[in-house]
């Protein structure tokens, strides 16, 4: 456990070393900032929520996360210092673990600078704040998804640029897979049970019900199950690619 | 160069834990797909010891020292570093070895110090222990005018030497070194070399390289490996007795000498006599006897009965060069290597 916190925090120490994590937090904030306030109508709509705010969340996280997850383990690998890593006395799950948690971690920073926005929607109004915080949670918990995927994905090419196309594609195949455009390429031939497993796996579907102050057990598990289930697959990617 | 008194050292410390083994790899078989990378390796390594593991590119050497360090997993086979199996005790082996990986890698935006402490605490170095040992890392490799600036804006001389510091940072009883040496200038060799004999005689060391005079210089033993198979083991010393060369007779002449080699054809031992490279036709000639047979007073003899006036004459004792390039390119010479 200790190894996974030193890891963690090697990794997080990394992204302020470079200009990736101040480009990265100022483009969200801005991006958040518009797709609230003129896509989303935040004041026309003349309610006190957030739900303009969170609405645009799964698209935005659907381009911003892959770009941070693209350089978890394709950088490792083209700079050999996954032979490193890995030859440390820690097991595989914790080299993981301390880089996804990392890589959450920092998200976590960028939705925490959204600050802003809750004292906004305070000062105007009076907003339900129990329906926020869950509001946030969801966010997180997608954003882990979005991480957890990306990470494993980031193991199977030493190119950055490859791995976030290939984030970008999965994780939009997973957003968008409650919406009609995928069910109805299912729904004429395959039986109701399969497309209601395709429709349970989107991310939407799970965030808007946490988004709307629900937060039900079976979203909660089944972002964390997805979380688990992609990092687990992570480490099956890298033992297999370990020696291309 | 050679530091006779480390290296005797080192041998004696061989012979006494030469029961145990401190790193040991047997029969190791690595296979990508169609190709066998490494086919069928075996040697251990003793406390004290320093091996110099030599082959061509391509050879084996890094899988080899990559399924050592317990990242690739081989195909068949067993390695045990300090007595722990490197596939089922992954951890305890991990930590009982220093690895220095082919090319040096590190974090580039981290400092060496940044990076050093970074190892020390994943390896569990308590506070006061890791400050001690950065301190004595960071004099003994020469560290301390680059500690805080970042990785990537260092030579490559010092980028290697941070991974070398990585490796040794805790003080590990086994220590495998990928090309320790690569592109660090001739003063920067010295020292590293001076630094693997310092530790080589409580250490066992594996040490992959493809300069063989560094060889000579610090191993108290060579591996050989061609295509995946270990093609000669034995002290570089021995292996140099079996170059060609090894007791040829130097000679050079006053004056031209047109058919020296008829005269010295029926000398006991001499197979051939030849120019050597760079010199002049009958004035200079190298002597080549059969299998490192001791020729020279033969020669001399025959000189002096033919009135043949020497400007100079010397023993060869032939290059560990020449044994590689025997040994790794031609099959004839691998069939009759020992394994």
């Amino acid at each position: 456990m200790k190894s996974v916190c030193t890891i963690a925090r090697r990794e997080l120490a990394g992204y302020f070393a470079t200009p990736l994590a101040y480009v990265f937090i100022i483009v969200y904030l801005f991006l958040t900032g518009i797709f609230t306030f003129y896509v989303g109508n935040f004041f026309e709509r003349g309610e006190a929520d957030l739900v303009p705010f969170f609405d645009f969340h799964p698209w935005l996280y659907l381009f911003l996360i892959p770009a941070i997850a693209m350089r978890l383990w394709a950088e490792e690998r083209k700079s050999g210092t996954i032979e490193l890593l890995l030859t440390l006395p820690v097991p595989l799950w914790a080299a993981i673990a301390g880089k996804f948690i990392a890589a959450w971690a920092f998200t976590a920073i960028a939705l925490a600078l959204t600050f802003p926005m809750w004292i906004t929607v305070n000062y105007l109004g009076e907003p339900d704040n129990g329906v926020i915080l869950a509001g946030y949670i969801g966010s997180l918990l997608m954003a882990g998804a979005y991480l957890a995927i990306g990470s494993c994905l980031s193991a199977a090419t030493r190119n950055q640029v490859v791995a976030f196309v290939l984030t970008v594609v999965v994780c939009f195949l997973f957003t968008v897979s409650g919406a009609p455009m995928v069910l109805d390429a299912f729904s004429g031939w395959a039986p109701q049970a399969i497309v209601d497993t395709v429709a349970s796996f989107s991310f939407l579907t799970h965030f808007n019900g946490i988004v709307a102050g629900v937060i039900e057990a079976k979203d909660i598990v089944f972002f964390a199950s997805l979380i688990l289930a992609a990092l687990a697959a992570n480490a099956i990617v890298i033992d297999m690619k370990k020696a291309s | 160069m050679l530091d006779e008194p480390a290296v005797r050292n080192a041998r004696v410390g061989a012979v006494e834990d030469a029961a145990a083994p401190m790193i040991e790899i047997v029969d190791l078989v690595k296979r990508f797909g169609p190709f066998t990378a490494v086919d069928g390796v075996s040697f251990a390594v003793g406390r004290g010891e320093v091996l110099g593991f030599l082959g061509p590119n391509g050879a084996g050497k890094s899988t080899t020292m990559k399924m050592a360090a317990g990242f690739l997993s081989p195909t068949r086979g067993r390695i045990a570093i300090a007595g722990h199996d490197v596939e089922n005790d992954a951890i305890a082996a991990k930590r009982a070895l220093g690895y220095l990986p082919e090319g040096a890698p590190a974090y580039g935006d981290m400092t060496p110090r940044s990076f050093l402490e970074f190892l020390g605490r994943v390896r569990g170095l308590e506070r006061a222990a890791l400050a001690g040992r950065l301190a004595q890392v960071v004099d003994e490799i020469q560290l301390a005018a680059v500690l805080d600036q970042p990785i990537e804006t260092l030579s490559k001389g010092f980028k290697r030497r941070v991974g070398l510091a990585g490796a040794i940072l805790h003080d590990p009883p086994c220590l495998i070194l990928d090309e320790p040496t690569d592109g660090l200038d001739p003063n920067q060799k010295h020292e590293v070399r001076n630094l693997i004999r310092r530790m080589a005689p409580d250490k066992a060391i594996v040490v992959s390289t493809h300069i063989l005079e560094e060889v000579e210089a610090v191993c108290s033993r060579a591996v050989i490996i061609d295509r995946g198979r270990v093609v000669a083991d034995g002290k570089p010393a021995d292996l140099v007795a079996r170059s060609p060369f090894h007791n040829a007779v130097r000679l050079r002449l006053i004056a031209t000498v047109a058919d020296l080699g008829a005269r010295l054809a029926d000398v006991a031992g001499v197979t051939r006599v030849t120019t050597p490279e760079g010199g002049t036709p009958g004035r200079d000639f190298l002597v080549v006897p059969a299998q490192g047979a001791s020729i020279i007073e033969g020669v001399a003899a025959r000189l002096r009965q033919t009135g043949i006036a020497i400007e100079t004459m010397a023993v060869e004792h032939g290059k560990l060069e020449d044994v590689f390039r025997d040994l790794t390119t031609s099959d004839a010479a691998r069939t009759g290597a020992r394994p």
